[in-house]
């Protein structure tokens, strides 16, 4: 195929993104340079203090705390989810579909419904209590909900599919064949899949657990409702600034904010997980 | 690959798993028959919430809503998220800009991408409704079946591609007959996924959706209904909605068998 | 390639059809939130005045405000948002100055409901229910009877973990204010300071901020003091008799839900007719029975049955008792300092 052709099948997909994101969200973004109106319009002026007021410790503060609290989760969910997603792939080939279906099914349900399950089971007067006084344990139990374990149950739960689809694609294929060579030459099960199997599921891997990051740090609702708002995401920053104060021209400033560190961590990963697959691959061969 | 033991050691992984996913859904699954309409205490069995939810034509009305937005938007999103990636995989050279489009659909805060396209579609005087909901779903929607493809296609073969050039296919035969039957797993992994994060968004639906009632998606109702907690009426939704589904997949199964004896 | 491109063509011709299908604009909108009026109340309005009209629903005033924000009010006709947002659609332009010849029935509100601070006159928003904010309480479970802000900021060793507070900005940060004794509108800095400083104290005693299911918390037993605006206490105590509603004796503030008539609405003549059709006094009795919320409906509240008000007494509370309470304001360029008190104390551990 000649390098003409990539742009063909590219020029649909950029062509929406670009009328449908990039121009609708550099004019908003663009209001991080204008000023806010004493009661919360654009006064068209000039000026870089919403981008100043970023640089504010706080904010720092509240970014990394989120993203503690994201990258836990990603990590959790991609353990879980890569396991899950090998286990099913390791099934007859006929069943995988099913089984595929089954794993993000519950998420058909509602983003509201299953977090307010979870309060019904962590609550202090709820399921998991219940059970444990029923089952005769009479001693304190902490206090499950509102709190930051609460907040990583939750968000591990609604993604956890999103890891499965992500490492059952590049699972999926993997040629029987690579392993049985892998397994004539003598390498073990676990050397197979040491050096084989992970290398070549690295980017579905490195996929999943960017999935499970940044819906977390966007996210608003788990926080609020099995936190019990406790704690701010830097989703939940964003979103007061443009709805709760109005405060569209520093709204603005702090997405800038995050895209940027968000760009720059997705580089390192990609980087990263190239560096790593192609490393692996390249042992594979000598050996 | 597999032995006996290791055998037994997925299945137990897939239990464990499956039993995750599935706790939070048995404890819905039990109030939508609570008789009280308060999740704190069981006052008995009762199946007054599905009845309540069959005459409720508002919350029908918007489920069947979120289920055009989700299929439509699925469906452009998978087309338009596929060839992407094909596209940016075949590139051996990569753009850091090229790359930032494509990852911001991602990163974008769901806000920040909810009011500016609100604001682009009023300033453009364009006339708001289901359709302008999938446009918007389209566009996240695209970013995340795109990257699903592409960690497929890091550890693709081109060189099959060469050899069916070589052989004289033409780039679209190439690309029907080699590349797409590779990714077919993939496509559908990414289109599952495209389908399950547009039924349950709702922040971009809200502001991208039309003023009146019919271009109301389930999450809209269902978030506006939080003041009182959930409702056993939206429990017992949920239930419906994934009892469907289980009835849709099988009566696929059983058309596709019909088809196909030898499988 | 020309199959790819004729199926972009063709679904972006269904988005364009499912467009065009839709143009049922004649109907009047209004966006409300949900159970905030009666069910029947479209069906007898259209019967009455003949006009049709359909309802959506909002979960809260910053959505509906972020669309009537950038959608520059478009779309809507009658939208019901509390009193420092009916003030921000007046000062951005949004609302339509009312004409008082087309609302006859302005005449049933107490002619206290007439001189709210937000809106002296109501001359963009007509006053729907309000009401107080203050403590909600199970006084079979709380020692004593509590009557102090200082019972929700520093509670005793029993109610550690089991007290809630609003999480909305205004109100989160009106408790504050009201303990140490300031305006609820107070901008100066080093007050906002002893504020927040309070404020994060009292969240280590804290169960969560939670401003919709509280009385479901109460209900449960999962709290047992929390912080609520009285018509949503209202909820608890038709669940549990034992649940109690006092103002705390440092104050309140008074709280105005509005009806505003959005100024780029294409059906005024029938947006007028609805509001004056809600302030018909056995219409606007409704909230009161049934959402168990204060109507500055003087006609509608004379007419309540007595009963009602001896089961939920905050309900019999005079216009003359709120009007003590100061309404919270729009505090136009201080919004930045209270965003960031309420960042601070929201990321403090």
């Amino acid at each position: 195929m000649t390098d003409r052709k990539p742009v063909y099948l590219m020029t649909p997909a950029l062509a929406w993104l670009t009328a449908f994101m990039v121009v609708p969200c550099l004019l908003i973004l663009a209001l991080a340079f204008f000023r806010r109106g004493i009661y919360g319009g654009i006064v068209y002026e000039f000026t870089l203090s919403n981008i100043a007021l970023v640089f504010d410790p706080l904010y720092a503060r509240i970014f990394l705390k989120s993203a503690g609290i994201a990258g836990l989760a990603a990590t959790i969910a991609v353990v879980i989810g890569y396991a899950a997603a090998y286990a099913i792939a390791s099934m007859p080939r006929k069943r995988q579909p099913i089984l595929l279906f089954f794993a993000v099914l519950p998420f058909w349900s509602n983003y509201l419904v299953r977090t307010y399950a979870w309060i019904v089971l962590l609550n202090r007067e709820g399921l998991i209590v219940s059970l444990a006084r029923a089952v005769g344990f009479d001693g304190d139990l902490p206090q499950m909900l509102y709190t930051e374990t609460a907040v990583v149950i939750g968000l591990v739960y609604n993604y956890l599919p999103f890891v499965i689809l992500a490492c059952y694609a590049p699972l999926s294929r993997l040629n029987p064949e690579i392993h049985e060579a892998s397994r004539d030459l003598g390498a073990s099960e676990w050397t197979t899949f040491r050096r084989v199997t992970l290398p070549m599921t690295v980017p579905g891997i490195a996929t999943g657990f960017v999935f499970v990051f940044v819906l977390s740090i966007g996210n608003f609702v788990t926080p609020a409702l099995l936190g019990g708002g406790q704690f701010q995401m830097i989703g939940n920053l964003i979103y007061d600034q443009f709805l709760t104060a109005n405060d569209w021209p520093f709204g603005a400033a702090l997405s800038m904010f995050l895209i940027a560190i968000m760009m720059g961590l997705l580089t390192l990963q990609t980087f990263a997980s190239e560096k790593a697959s192609g490393q692996q691959r390249a042992e594979v061969s000598d050996d | 690959m597999t032995n006996r033991s290791s055998l037994r050691f997925m299945l137990l992984i897939l239990s464990a798993t499956f039993a995750f996913l599935y706790i939070p859904i048995s404890v819905l699954f039990a109030l939508s028959f609570n008789a009280s309409g308060l999740p704190t205490a069981w006052t008995g069995f009762s199946t007054h919430w599905y009845g309540e939810l069959i005459a409720n034509s508002d919350i029908i009305g918007a489920a069947l809503n979120t289920l055009i937005v989700a299929i439509v938007s699925t469906l452009a999103a998978t087309l338009l998220g596929t060839l992407l990636a094909i596209g940016v995989e075949i590139r051996r050279r990569k753009g850091r800009v090229l790359e930032t489009v494509i990852f911001a659909p991602m990163i974008i805060p769901d806000i920040v991408l909810a009011i500016a396209l609100l604001s682009f579609f009023s300033m453009l005087d364009f006339r708001m409704g289901l359709h302008t909901i999938i446009i918007s779903h389209t566009v996240f929607n695209l970013a995340f079946v795109c990257a699903v493809v592409r960690a497929r296609l890091k550890s693709f073969d081109w060189s099959i591609v060469e050899a069916s050039t070589d052989l004289g296919a033409t780039p679209p035969i190439t690309l029907r007959r080699v590349i797409l039957p590779v990714l077919t797993p993939a496509v559908v992994a990414g289109a599952l996924l495209a389908f399950t994060l547009s039924i349950d968004e709702f922040i971009i639906a809200y502001f991208t959706a039309g003023s009146g009632r019919d271009s109301i998606t389930l999450p809209m109702q269902i978030f506006s209904m939080i003041r009182f907690g959930v409702t056993p009426e939206i429990n017992a939704l949920a239930v419906l909605v994934m009892t469907l589904s289980v009835v849709a997949l099988a009566i696929s199964q059983r058309l596709n068998r019909g088809r196909l004896p030898g499988q | 390639m020309q199959h790819f491109r004729s199926s972009i063509g063709l679904l972006l011709g269904t988005c364009l059809a499912f467009g065009s299908g839709m143009a049922a604009a004649d109907d009047l909108v209004i966006s409300n939130w949900d159970g905030y009026m009666a069910p029947e109340a479209l069906d007898s309005f259209t019967e009455a005045t003949g006009n049709d009209a359909e309802l959506v629903l909002h979960g809260t005033n910053e959505e509906i405000m972020g669309k009537l924000i950038a959608s520059n009010g478009r779309g809507y006709d009658v939208v019901f948002v509390s009193s420092p947002f009916a003030e921000v659609l007046q000062n951005m332009g949004l609302a339509e100055q009312l004409d008082h010849e087309r609302l006859p029935n302005l005449a049933n509100l107490y002619p206290e409901a007439t001189e709210l601070a937000h809106d002296p006159g109501n001359q963009y928003s007509v006053p729907y229910t309000w009401g107080t904010t203050g403590l909600c309480y199970r006084s079979d479970l709380v020692d004593g009877q509590p009557d102090s802000w200082q019972d929700l900021l520093n509670p005793s060793d029993e109610l550690q973990g089991k007290t809630t507070m609003l999480a909305t900005d205004r109100w989160l940060l009106g408790a504050g204010f009201l303990a140490k004794g300031y305006s609820v509108n107070e901008t100066d800095p080093d007050k906002l300071a002893d504020v927040r400083n309070l404020l994060i104290e009292a969240k280590e005693s804290l169960l969560a901020y939670d401003d919709t299911t509280f009385y479901a918390k109460l209900v449960s037993g999962e709290a047992e003091l929390v912080h609520a605006w009285d018509g949503w206490c209202n909820y608890g105590i038709a669940e549990n008799a034992d649940i109690e509603y006092v103002i705390p004796r440092e104050g309140s503030d008074l709280w105005v839900d509005t009806m505003v008539i959005l100024k780029g609405s294409e059906n005024k003549e029938a947006a007028y007719e609805f509001v004056n059709y809600v302030l018909d006094a056995d219409n606007h009795r409704w909230a009161s029975e049934n959402i168990l919320y204060k109507v500055p409906n003087q006609a509608a509240m004379e007419a309540l049955d007595p009963a009602l008000i001896e089961q939920f007494p905050n309900l019999g509370m005079t216009p003359d008792e709120m009007m003590a309470f100061e309404q919270l304001r729009n505090v136009g360029d201080a919004q930045r300092a209270y965003s960031r008190v309420v960042s601070e104390i929201k990321a403090a551990n």
